[in-house]
């Protein structure tokens, strides 16, 4: 199993839900974050005072899955997330030793 | 004999100039950090009830009772407003061709009461514009302390000079020297509000000193929203504030309704022009701040000018604040939410330019400025007004601030200001952010808490 690890802009939320709700994933955990790359940060103006955003707001999604799945998992976020613009965010997967739930206590892909 | 219309108007403008001090709490609180909303809710919201108070007991009496001496105070004949139940206020009714002189109070009579909750209102407003020059530093009790002080010493005998007509409160009744001895024209406020609370804004700022940061970091504003939302509650409110000081339903009301209005909407242009050029981008906070300016600047006018005078002063009390608000940096005080930049810099804006477009056309009781053949007598009256009210507002305001921060009561610690005055001051934060602490994380206790001195709450803080 892996974690795919997914930093968005947020206004993209509804497309990648919807596209890795097409390929059957049936879960996912989703925060607001804050942080930079290439596209760093960017000005604001308040009464004449220059105030730096240092700090762009992102979603992070994660989202667990079966290893069979993981490239097309990986295909759905890129694709539903791109705009061609600065700023689009990362993808990064790690591996994941293994998934309980709570409920049965399941283990396993059966927990997914 | 009393004017039904009038006392109608009077009344409701009182009900709509009060909720300018909420409306200024929220057009402040969205400009300071989330962290400090609230003090910045309080320290206007606390206004309504010192002020309140005070007013009934002595500050109605200082300000508008008989003068006392040399039109500087009233006398305390009215303290406790017990002697104005039932009583009247008006001017003697001059005579015309088709009817009679009518001795004081004249034929369009107000209850006295229904004088004292309008005017409760300004002088609640005042000391509350000055909070904003202090922003996220101030201890709530110093400020209470300091508001008690100030309207007793600063806006009660201002607010005399200003305000009080000779031969209105009582037949034979005197009032303070700029209204009746200068004959400085001041039909809302300008000087004794504006220019008051922008000197003491100065003051205090220089008083209690840069917050932490500044001006490297000024504070992005939490809630641009919520200021342009407080902007217009203070627009709404204003109408009460400047056609209500006609103190009767009449045309001059109408003119400075008008006048209000038109004056308002050009200072938001103005102020956009100004943003547009020299930064690129007009703000929603340019927007805000430029109604607001107007709003000042028109205050003094809005019963002296015809509208497009009033256009006029909007658009340069517009233009020249919008460019007022950045001397704080060259010159190095920190007066957080610029009460100094728009309401004193809109303030004597307002009050000089009577001296320009004052017409005698608009109202007989006021004067011909510059443009309409009057000359420099009215300038340089509106100018001594401007003056003395300045520096006798930043003088008294320094040595009450100095007097507070000496006795150890007006700064919070560095570390309060960085943690957050909501939280030192108030045990409360505005916003429930992460939703954890309402949905089940910690351990929140309903059980009443016994009153804790707040020693102990410093101590469970630590």
């Amino acid at each position: 199993m892996k974690l795919i690890t997914a930093i968005v802009k947020p206004f993209t939320l509804d497309d990648v839900r919807s596209a890795l709700e097409q390929l059957g994933v049936l879960g996912m955990t989703v925060g607001e974050v804050q942080g930079y790359g290439r596209q760093k940060g960017h000005t604001e103006v308040y009464r004449g005072a220059e105030y730096s955003v240092d700090f762009v707001a992102k979603l992070k999604i994660e989202v667990v899955t079966d290893d069979t799945n993981v490239e097309k998992v990986l295909d759905a976020i890129t694709t539903a997330a791109h705009t061609g613009k600065i700023g689009d965010g990362k993808l990064w997967v790690t591996p994941v030793e293994t998934v309980i739930r709570v409920r049965t206590g399941e283990r396993g892909t059966d927990a997914l | 004999m009393l004017n039904a219309g009038d006392t109608a108007w009077v009344l409701a403008s009182a009900a709509l100039v009060m909720l300018m001090t909420p409306g200024l709490a929220f057009f402040y609180g969205g400009m300071v950090r989330a962290k400090s909303v609230l003090n910045m809710l309080m320290m206007n919201f606390i206004a309504l009830a010192v002020v309140g108070v005070l007013w009934a007991l002595y500050g109605f009496s200082m300000s508008f009772s008989n003068d006392a001496f040399g039109g500087f105070v009233g006398n305390f004949d009215l303290a406790g407003l017990g002697n104005t139940v039932g009583k009247l206020a008006g001017f003697v009714t001059a005579a015309t061709s088709s009817s009679p002189e009518v001795a004081w109070p004249g034929s369009d009579a107000l209850p006295v009461l229904a004088f004292v909750m309008f005017q409760l209102m300004f002088a609640i407003i005042t000391p509350a514009l000055i909070s904003g020059a202090i922003a996220d530093r101030a201890k709530f009790w110093g400020w209470t302390l300091f508001v008690v002080l100030w309207v007793t010493v600063v806006y009660f005998p201002v607010a005399h000079w200003v305000f009080s007509f000779n031969g209105f409160i009582g037949a034979d009744a005197v009032g303070g020297w700029i209204a009746n001895n200068l004959k400085a024209l001041d039909f809302a406020g300008g000087t004794a509000v504006h220019i008051n609370a922008g000197a003491a804004g100065l003051a205090l700022a220089i008083v209690l000193g840069k917050r932490k940061g500044w001006p490297k970091d000024t504070g992005r504003p939490h809630n641009v929203p919520f200021v342009l939302l407080g902007a217009s509650l203070l627009w709404f409110g204003w109408y009460g504030f400047n056609a209500g000081s006609a103190l009767a339903a009449n045309d001059l009301a109408a003119v400075a309704f008008t006048n209000t209005t038109v004056a308002t909407a050009a200072a938001v242009l103005g102020w956009l022009v100004v943003e547009q050029l020299k930064f690129g981008k007009p703000t929603t906070l340019g927007a805000a701040s430029g109604a607001v300016a107007g709003l000042v600047a028109i205050t003094p006018a809005c019963g002296f000018v015809s509208p497009l005078g009033a256009i006029a002063i909007g658009l340069v009390a517009g233009a020249v604040c919008a460019l007022a608000v950045s001397l704080k940096y060259r010159f190095g005080f920190d007066d957080s939410l610029d009460v100094v930049g728009v309401h004193l810099f809109g303030g004597i804006v307002g009050t000089l330019l009577i001296g320009f477009f004052g017409t005698t056309s608009v109202n007989s009781l006021g004067a011909d400025g510059l443009f309409y053949g009057g000359g420099f007598t009215q300038l340089g009256r509106q100018a001594a007004a401007a003056g003395s009210v300045l520096v006798y507002s930043f003088v008294l305001t320094f040595i009450i601030g100095f007097a507070i921060k000496k006795a150890g009561g007006f700064r919070v610690s560095a570390e309060d200001e960085v943690s957050g005055i909501d939280e030192a001051q108030h045990a409360e934060s505005a916003y429930d952010f992460t939703g954890l602490s309402g949905g089940g994380l910690g351990s929140p206790s309903t059980i009443p808490v016994k009153s804790t001195p707040a020693a102990k709450l410093e101590e469970s803080k630590a």
